[in-house]
Order: structure tokens, then sequence, then C-alpha cells
């Protein structure tokens, strides 16, 4: 199992690597220059090159990039906000939007499991009609129309709810973006969940256990759920990182500094920010791949057809 | 002879099943009897309600089966080792769990790949029935749960217990499976076709470690099975079911050397033999009806070499031949015509006879 | 019942009945199909949206980029028809309402103008068509590359398989966000950025549907006849493995269509997908959300016909995958 972890691990950090080294090529063989350069001469520009170190080899402008950030420092934005630290501007953001995509998660994962349960517990009736239309609608509707419509209704017709992003007021403010943002999750979860239920209980294991005479809550708890959540772990983990790195249009809606709304600012301005590019591109890659590391590790941890064959092998 | 103690008494059981293409009628009238400490065999293709008709009888059927009619008697011995009887199909899902199934009635299935919980280690599959039925503490149902894996001749039981299913080879899971069936000592034991998914050589051994289980506890046990082989090595009688019905019933030799329904002719005539002389691997012609849409008269009819022109109109009654023997077939009917086995059957019969002797 | 009853039947066929008989393999996917009425449903709200985004520009005598105004004839000055609920006047006057007073009460605006006075049942449609043409190209070259990467990769194996796969995994672990990001470091903003974003993403779905229906069917028996019998390796390919791929591959395509259209609306509402004048549903649910306080009705029927869009193709993909991979019924 440990030799599993490891090279699950390795990997991971390697496939990493290779992306971050990847975009910061990419941006690098950018024309113009990572600095605000617009009024400064030729010379200036030259001399300001030289001192970022701009004209030495890819891979040393590599490495000297990487050795900083793995400090924590990005370096300065080129066109946002007039060239501030990127990690300072950073920090705020990943903090907003880690704490209005949490919300989304827990209230998205919990709201979708029981409504999942409740469905395929009532196959056919009406609580497996109401969970699959309500999937239907969260899976067909973007999160951004929900957020309209809320703000529409609670924040501008009437005035329940603040009309943008307040961090001041944050449990208030946050109950619109995190409502719209959670109901792709919940449904997506509710839908998983009872397909796998359903298949679970549906399975020849499942009527043996009947034979056995296990019935209701123990029957549910013991073989159905136990079976049927351990796939949901791999749905959740894109689902969680969407969420966590704060779904662009909601944030840029509600006007949460936030680091989607980052992210939508350095590419749809006027002059694209690339050091916010770079920062925020590998703000993303490791998100995605340090949780796609640990959703892998936990299904083996839960899954023991997977925990025993990683042992290396029994069979 | 002695008073025979019925334990199993099924009764004109009719089910359908509502499904998307409309309701399927797969039992329409069942009977089957069985005595304590016999073994009762369900014969039969694919689809013609044997396995329908076992699940009625552990109440395991699946939420769309609408039971028409019927009953199922089940005798079974209480804790004061009393004889008590339960009609199956008035009692409600709950109470079947906590009295008859595991504890009673137990049931194999036909494929042990598939039927234990891929998450759940192996001692725990078994000590849960015990300890959900007979109360015991959970020490005690694991020594229990170690005796019964070597009973089913698992070596190394201690260590088996820990496994996980998928660790196990498809016999071993089969073996686990019985043990389960056997924990808590039921009555009757219903195998589902327990040896199909197997290969053959582990086939037999499964065979004969129910067998000998049997022998040495007392079980009654049913065997649904399509495979004639198995039925003679293991029932003492019969049942011949076909499109929902049961068309033959008699005891092994009465069904084997004597059979009258032209449907089990064709099924003894099918079997693979060494010797048969036609190379050709008889089989019954077109393929049994679709109970989508119910035939009218006998179901057989259509792929009945001698249909008479009645079964297209009425279906037969059952005809009694002998005490134990009975065949639903217009042919036993005094006015029809006298029709005999096919010549190639005979034959065959006789060597099965001399090969038993 | 009559002795007459007691003959045999002679002189008649032994029925191989016709309950089982074998259904030619795509009828039988036909039949599962349009036995569901979810996917009967998907495929008329397809089909409906497909025809009025072809038709409806049309229909209504206006263009996507058309202001409509009038010039008054005492000022000489131009009207536009600016910010006009939707008005339908003959149905209005059949309700026995009062007549519109405006300069445009006899123009017919189903869906009403937009801030610019622009008629938005025309825009709707135009958008509608540009989203789903969108969708459609990069799809369709999205399978072209995905299978040709699944097939060789799956087909070859070993090392090639290898190697293959390790960049298919490198590239599923790039954030979609993160290449729309790069991607509008290098493009000019506009639909050409929201297709090749779209292309670079979702090849990977088709291709490991391709790899591993090559490698099931790789196995079969008559592949390795056809091998024996010395067809090529490509040969093998397009001639016994592609065809088995149709079914999981149109279906993929059912559920990659809505990706497509999704990711198009969202990209076009952060601002760097369609450019003015040109619309497509996400930039008028954009438009729809600026002037919401201002007209509210505008950003309804973008947004309907998303969904219906989203709805339509995952019933669809729903059916086709039941339809392909039917599952015995319980008994």
């Amino acid at each position: 199992m440990q030799k599993y972890i490891f090279k699950r691990v390795i990997t991971a950090l390697i496939t990493l690597l290779v992306i971050t080294f990847l975009l910061f090529w990419l941006v690098r063989i950018m024309p113009g220059n990572p600095f605000p350069s617009e009024r400064m001469t030729d010379e200036a520009i030259a001399a300001k090159r030289a001192e970022m170190g701009l004209d030495d080899p890819i891979l040393t402008q590599f490495v000297r990039y990487m050795k900083k950030v793995l400090k924590g420092d990005f370096g300065k934005g080129t066109s946002l906000f007039n060239g501030a630290p990127i990690h300072t501007v950073l920090n705020k953001a990943i903090a907003n939007s880690f704490k209005i995509g949490g919300i989304a998660i827990l209230l998205g994962t919990f709201v979708g499991l029981v409504l999942g349960i409740i469905a395929a517990l009532n196959r056919d009736r009406f609580w497996d009609v109401f969970c699959s239309v309500f999937s239907i609608l969260g899976v067909c509707v973007p999160s951004y129309v929900f957020l309209i419509f809320l703000q529409y209704t609670f924040a501008y017709k009437t005035t329940l709810l603040p009309y943008f992003f307040d961090s001041s007021q944050f449990l208030k403010s946050s109950i619109i973006p995190s409502l719209s943002l959670s109901l792709f999750t919940m449904s997506t979860i509710a839908r998983f969940t009872r397909n796998e239920m359903i298949e679970v209980m549906d399975s020849d294991y499942v009527l043996l256990a009947e034979a056995k005479g296990m019935y209701g809550y123990k029957l549910i708890t013991r073989h159905v759920l136990r079976n049927a959540l351990i796939p949901i772990v791999t749905v959740l983990a894109p689902l969680i990182v969407d969420l966590l790195t704060g779904a662009l249009v909601v944030e840029k809606i509600y006007g949460i500094q936030g680091i989607g709304k980052l992210m939508v600012d350095a590419i749809s301005g006027e002059g694209i920010d690339y050091n916010y590019v770079l920062a925020l591109g590998i703000l993303y890659s490791s998100l995605y791949i340090g949780i796609m590391l640990v959703v892998d590790l936990l299904y083996g941890v839960l899954d023991p057809r997977i925990r025993i064959s990683a042992k290396g092998g029994d069979q | 002879m002695e008073e025979k103690d019925k334990i199993l008494d099924i009764k004109d059981l009719d089910v359908s099943f509502r499904t998307s293409a409309g309701t399927v009628h797969a039992l329409r009238g069942v009977n089957i009897d069985l005595y304590r400490g016999e073994t009762v065999a369900i014969v039969g293709e694919s689809g013609s309600g044997k396995s329908v008709s076992m699940k009625a009888a552990m109440g395991l059927l699946a939420s769309n089966a609408v039971v028409n009619g019927g009953q199922i008697l089940f005798r079974y011995k209480n804790e004061a080792g009393e004889i008590e009887e339960a009609d199956i199909l008035k009692k409600d899902k709950k109470w079947i769990r906590r009295n008859i199934n595991g504890r009673h009635m137990a049931m194999v299935f036909q494929d042990p790949m598939t039927s234990l919980d891929p998450t759940m280690q192996i001692g725990k599959q078994i000590t849960e029935g015990i300890i959900a039925h007979l109360g015991v503490s959970k020490k005690e149902a694991e020594e229990r749960a170690k005796a019964l894996l070597e009973e089913v001749g698992i070596t190394d039981a201690e260590k088996r217990m820990r496994n996980y299913p998928h660790q196990l080879s498809g016999g071993m899971r089969q073996r686990v499976v019985i043990a389960i069936a056997l924990s808590c000592d039921p009555d009757l034991l219903i195998c589902d076709e327990p040896t199909t998914a197997l290969d053959v050589t582990i086939q037999t051994m499964i065979l004969n470690l129910i067998l000998k289980v049997q022998k040495e506890r007392g079980i009654s046990v049913i065997y649904i099975t399509h495979d004639l082989g198995v039925v003679a090595k293991v029932a003492d009688y019969v049942n011949v079911m076909y499109a929902g019905k049961i068309v033959e019933v008699g005891n092994v030799n009465e069904v084997f050397y004597e059979p009258a329904h032209p449907y089990t002719w064709g099924l003894l005539s099918a079997m693979p033999d060494l010797e048969t002389e036609d190379s050709r691997l008889y089989t019954i012609p077109g393929s049994p009806p679709n109970l989508l849409h119910e035939p009218k008269g006998d179901a057989f009819a259509a792929r009945n070499e001698y249909a008479l022109a009645i079964d297209e109109k009425e279906h037969p009654p059952m005809f009694k031949i002998t005490e134990t023997h009975s065949a639903a077939t217009w042919l036993l009917d005094p006015r029809a015509p006298k029709v005999e086995m096919p010549e190639e059957l005979k034959r065959r019969i006789e060597r099965m006879r001399k090969e038993a002797e | 019942m009559t002795d007459q009853d007691f003959v045999l039947l002679k002189d008649r066929n032994i029925e191989t009945d016709t309950n089982y008989a074998s259904m030619p393999y795509w009828r039988g996917v036909f039949k599962r199909f349009f036995a569901k009425k979810r996917s009967v449903v998907g495929l008329v709200i397809v089909a409906a949206i497909l025809v009025l985004a072809l038709l409806g520009p049309v229909l209504s005598g206006y263009t996507y980029r058309e202001i409509t105004s009038v010039v008054d004839e005492e000022t000489g000055k131009e009207v536009v028809a600016r910010g006009i609920s939707p008005r339908i006047p003959w149905l209005h006057k059949l309700l026995g309402k009062e007549d519109y007073t405006d300069r445009f009460a006899d123009k017919t605006f189903l869906f009403g103008t937009d801030d610019l006075g622009r008629d938005l049942w025309t825009r709707t449609w135009y958008g509608a068509r540009v989203s789903l043409l969108i969708a459609f190209v990069t799809i369709i070259i999205d399978v072209i590359i995905g299978m040709t990467f699944g097939l060789t990769s799956g087909y070859f194996g070993g090392a090639v398989d290898g190697t293959m796969q390790r960049f298919v995994e490198v590239a599923n672990s790039v954030p979609r966000l993160v290449i729309v990001s790069v991607l509008a470091i290098f493009m000019p903003k506009g639909i050409g950025l929201v297709i090749v974003a779209l292309l670079l993403t979702e090849w990977i779905g088709m291709s490991k549907i391709a790899r591993a229906e090559m490698l099931k069917i790789k196995e079969l028996e008559y592949i390795f006849a056809s091998r024996t019998l010395g067809a090529g390796n490509f040969g093998i390919i397009f001639n016994d493995v592609l065809p088995n791929t149709v079914g999981p591959i149109i279906t993929q395509v059912m559920f990659s269509i809505p990706t497509a259209i999704f990711t198009e609306a969202f990209l076009s509402f952060v601002g760097v997908g369609i450019m003015l004048p040109q619309c497509s549903v996400g930039s008028l649910i954009e438009d729809g959300f600026n002037n919401i306080t201002t007209l509210p009705y505008q950003i309804v029927p973008p947004i309907i016909v998303l969904a219906l869009l989203m709805l339509g193709f995952n019933f669809i993909g729903d059916g086709l995958r039941e339809a392909l991979a039917p599952k015995l019924e319980d008994m």
C-alpha cells in the first residue's frame, strides 16, 4: 500500500511539474513583456529585461521562478492591481473562493446524498420522480442562471439579501452564490447516488443478504450504502475542484473577489496579465491534480478490491 | 408407509410481472410438494419460471411482481422444536426476513462471483446472519462460522474469515455461500443452479458437498436446474416445468425411465450422451413462448411433434399415471391416439437403465 | 370437446416461433430507443430547436443585427424600437385588448426587442444556430481526433499505448480553464478561441471510448480470424473495429454537444467568446443579464433555449446508452 501511495504521489508531482513548465514556457514565448512597458523606451525595456533575467535560457528562468513559487512568491501583476504582489491578492481570493465553494460543496453533497438515497428507496414513486426532475434541472441550467434568478428575486425585487458580495456580512452575502453553485453538485450527486443504489439493490449480493434474512436499515447501511457510496467519491472530485476554484461567472456576477473573478479579469480585460494567468494556472492545476490524487488514494482505502491488489497482489 | 411430513406445499401459485413491455404471466398455477428430508428438482428451460417460483417461496420476488393467487405453505420446526406452518404469501417481507429467510429456508444462488458482498469480509458475511437469527455473541458466531467453513471444505478457515470475496476462487466462493446458507441450520435449502457457473470438476465437488451436508443434517433440498445429469445424481422427485406450469412430476425413475410428456421426451433426448447413434445432438424445435402473450391451449403445442387438435384449444389437466407420477398432456386422455416416445429415446432410456444397475 | 379434437396434428410446421427470433442489431437499438418516452421527447426538442434555429431568423423578417426604427414624420428624427416587450398585434386584438399606441403598433416582436432595438426572436434563434454550429463542428473534429488517437493507442498496445496514455494523463490533468486562459493569450477572442478550447479538451473522452472498445474487440475471435486471413493493421481497424465503436461514440457525442454548448455559453458570458454584433446563446444571456433591471424579459428566451438544448441532448444520450446496452428486465 505504501509503495502504491508513493508511486501515485510521484506520478502526480511529475505531471504537475510538466504542466507548470509548459505553462511557464507558453507564457514566456509570448511577444511583449511581463511588465507594464507601454511608456518605456527601448533601452529601459532592455535594461528591465536583463534585470529580470528574461534573456536567460528558459530552464534557468523556470528554476528561478519555481524557487520563488515554492516560497509562495508569484511575482507581480503586469496590469492588474497596479502591480501589487500576486500572492497577497491571491491569498484573499483563495480565502473567498474556498469559503463560498466549501459551503456549496457541503450543501450540495449532503442534500444530494439525502435526495438520492430517498429517491432510490422510493423507486418510481413521488420522491424518485421529484429527484429526477430536480437533477435534470440542475444539470441543464448553468449555475449563473440560478444566481441571476436568485439575485433578481431576493436582492433586486425584494431586498432580503445583499445584491453584491460583501465580506463584512459574509454569511448573508454567501447564501445566494453558495446556493446557486451547489445546485449542480446537488443534482449530480443525487442522480449518481440514486442510480448507484438501485444498481446495488438489484445486485446478486443484496439478494443473498436478503435471503440471509437481512432487511430494512441493516440491509441498507451494511450492504447497499457502502457499495453504492464508494464510486461517488470519484464523481465528487471534479465537482470539488470546480467549486473550490470558484465558478468564474458566479464570482463575476456577484462581485466576489475570488480566484474565478481574478481569472476573468486576467484574461478578459484590455491587456492580458500573463503573470496572473501563470500563477492561477499553477494554482488550478495543483488543486486539480492534488484533489484527484486524494480521491484516488481514498478510493483505494474504501474499496477492498483495490486496497488488496495495490498491496502487491494477493490473488 | 409412515406418514410423511410435508415441509413445503406450493398450491396454484400464479405470479405475473409488470414490465415496460407489458404484463408477463410468469407462473400460471404451479403446484410443488416437498417432504421433509427429500430432494426435489425443478427442471426446465430458462424463462420457464423455475427461479421465480422459488424466489416467491423465499419472499424475494422483485417489486414489479404481482401474486395473483395461490398458497405457499411452509412447515418448519420452531425454536421449541414444534412444527409451525406459515403461508409465505400472506406474511409481510419483514416477518419473512426475520423468521424464515436464512433461519428456516436458505438459498444458494447461481453465480458465486456476484453473490457475495465485495466490500465485506467473508467471516462477517457468515456471522451476520447467525447473530441476527440466533442472537449469539459475536465471538460465538465467529466460532460457528469457522466451523462452518471447515465443514464446507475450506482450509485455513481462520485466515479466510478475514478475506474479501475477490480473493477466493469461484468454487471457494460457492462453498462460502453454502456455509452462509447452512449457518442457522435451515429446514429447507434451495439451490438455484448452484453449479452452472462453475468448472465441470468443481461442479461435482460442490454437488457432493451439498449431498453430504444434506445427509448429515437431514435437511430438505430443492434444486433448480436445467441439467438432467444433476437431477439424476441428486433428486428423489422431479418437477418438469414449462411456460409457468408444471407439466410432469414424478420420482426420478418414473420421469427418467417412463416419461409421459412430449416435452420431457424432448429434454431427455437433448441430453448429451456418448453413445447416441445420431451424431447430431437433438434439440427441441423452437423456443419457449413469450409469456407476454399468453398461449391459448397447451403452451407446448407449437413445438410439439405429437400435438393434438385439442392442444390448440384447451390446456390439458394433470393426468395421474401412478400415485406419484402425473403429466399434463392430452396424449394421456383415453380418447387420444396411442403415441409412443421416439425409438431413439427408448434405446437411450434402455442404456440408462443398464448403466444404473 | 369431441373425439375430433383427439387427432394428431399432421403436416404442420413445427414452429420455430417468432418471439425470440433474432432482430438485426440496429433495428433492436432503434426499437428500444423509441420505446422510451424520454428519448422521443429529447429528439423532438432537439429537432424543434434545429428547425427554429434554421428558419426562425428567416420567418421574422428581421436580421440578427438589424435595428428596427421609423422616421418621425414631424420632427424627421429616427425613432428606434428600443426595449419593446414581446408583442403580437393580431393576437392582442383577438384578445380584445386596446391597440398599441406607439409607433411600432403594427410590428410583431415575439420575444420583444433588446436595448438597441434588435428583434430578440431573430437574435435568439440566430444565437442558437451559432451555438449549435460551434458544437457540431468541434465535436465532429473531436470525434476524428479522439477516435484516431484511441484506436491507434489501443491497437498497438505495449510501449506505444503506454506513451500515448501518459500523454492523455497529462492532457487530462490540465483544467479546462487553464487551457482557455493560455489560449486567450495566444488567440484573438471570438469564435475561434471557443472552438480551439473545445477541441483541446473534448477529444479525450472520445479517445478513451475508442481505446477501450479496441482493447475489448482486439481479443475477439473474428479479429483473430481476419488477421490470419491476412488483413493488415489498418484494414482491421477500419473494417472490423470501427463499426463496433459507432454506438458508444454516438452516445458520447450526445453528451459532448451539451458540454460544448455550455462551455461556449460560459466563455461568451465571461467575454472571451462570441464578439458583437455576432451572438450566441451565451452572449445573449450576458446581454440579458446586463439589462436585467430594465428589460427583465430579455434574458428569458436564451436561457430557455439553452436549458432545452441541454435537456434534449441529455435525454437522447441517455436513451441511446440504454438502447445500446439493454438491461434484462428483472423477473
